[in-house]
């Protein structure tokens, strides 16, 4: 295992991620909805209408709330690309994106595959593969 | 209450992210990066993820409405059309590039503000964008 995953933190990665799940059981047991990051993103900032934008301005300000919360116990690392067009390409490419395809890591990836939701199996089958080549690509050319 | 139970859900969700590793633009391009030294934390997390939340659609189908008494608003469409997969691709492309999805962006808020502020500004303008383009069709 360890020369596979050399890299990565299976033991944290999996902690968070089942915080991650907690979170979207919270909204779906809790309140009866989605916990997808890119429709609620969209509500809360009023560019799609929504029966209740308090909602989703409330899970939107969590965000930062529970990483600053986490932060405050363990130093997190983040290191973000240097280029600020790819800031701007990758963000405009994501907020379309997410608003034609209907989600995101969150409501396709985690709400919608384990709901067994074609539509999300296919999207989230089509974003990972997207990714995967896009990085590819980039390493080819010498970006990464 | 259901503003408050967002919240909640909002900073366990947040939290969860930020103690997986997965706020960190490079943590995740390593993921997408199988030509590089590829990190495999993502499959952890979504491992993770997944299973609370397969046991929960289970409780959910056998409920008539939420515990805070709404009923449940969850999507219905079923159709596999040219949106879902173009904008699939789209957003994994741009995933992608900047090693960034909307909800590690909107957590580093907390973490790298200054940092993260263009992404979101382009995320926000992309959907902007993607509305006023639906209008027009």
């Amino acid at each position: 295992m360890s020369a596979l995953f050399a890299n990565a933190a299976p033991g944290m990665g999996f902690l968070g991620g089942l915080l991650i799940g907690i979170a979207g059981v919270v909204m779906l047991l809790g309140i009866g909805r989605i916990a997808g990051v890119s429709g609620l993103a969209a509500q809360a900032t009023g560019i799609t209408g929504s029966d209740s934008r308090a909602v989703a301005l409330a899970f939107i300000i969590g965000l930062p709330v529970g990483a600053a919360l986490v932060a405050m116990a363990r130093p997190i690392a983040v290191t973000f690309p240097s280029s600020l067009a790819v800031l701007i390409v990758g963000g405009l490419l994501v907020g379309f994106g997410t608003r034609l395809g209907s989600g995101c890591t969150s409501g396709h990836g985690v709400c919608g595959l384990s709901r067994l939701s074609p539509r999300s199996m296919i999207a989230t089958g089509l974003f990972m593969a997207a990714g995967f080549a896009t990085v590819a690509v980039m390493r080819a050319f010498g970006w990464v | 209450m259901r503003a408050f139970i967002a919240l909640l859900a909002g900073t366990i969700f947040g939290a969860g992210l930020a103690l997986s590793g997965m706020v960190d633009p490079a943590r995740v391009r390593g993921f997408l990066d199988l030509f590089g030294t590829w990190d495999a934390t993502l499959a952890f997390v979504m491992a993770g993820a997944l299973l609370p939340m397969a046991i929960a659609w289970r409780v959910q189908s056998r409920l008539l409405h939420a515990v805070s008494g709404d009923n449940f608003a969850l999507p219905s469409t079923r159709r596999i059309d040219a949106p879902l997969a173009v904008g699939a691709l789209l957003f994994g492309i741009g995933w992608g590039i900047a090693g960034l999805c909307p909800g590690p962006a909107i957590a580093n808020l907390a973490l790298a503000p200054l940092a993260v502020l263009p992404f979101l500004a382009a995320m926000l303008a992309g959907m902007l964008l993607h509305r006023l383009w639906a209008a027009q069709r």
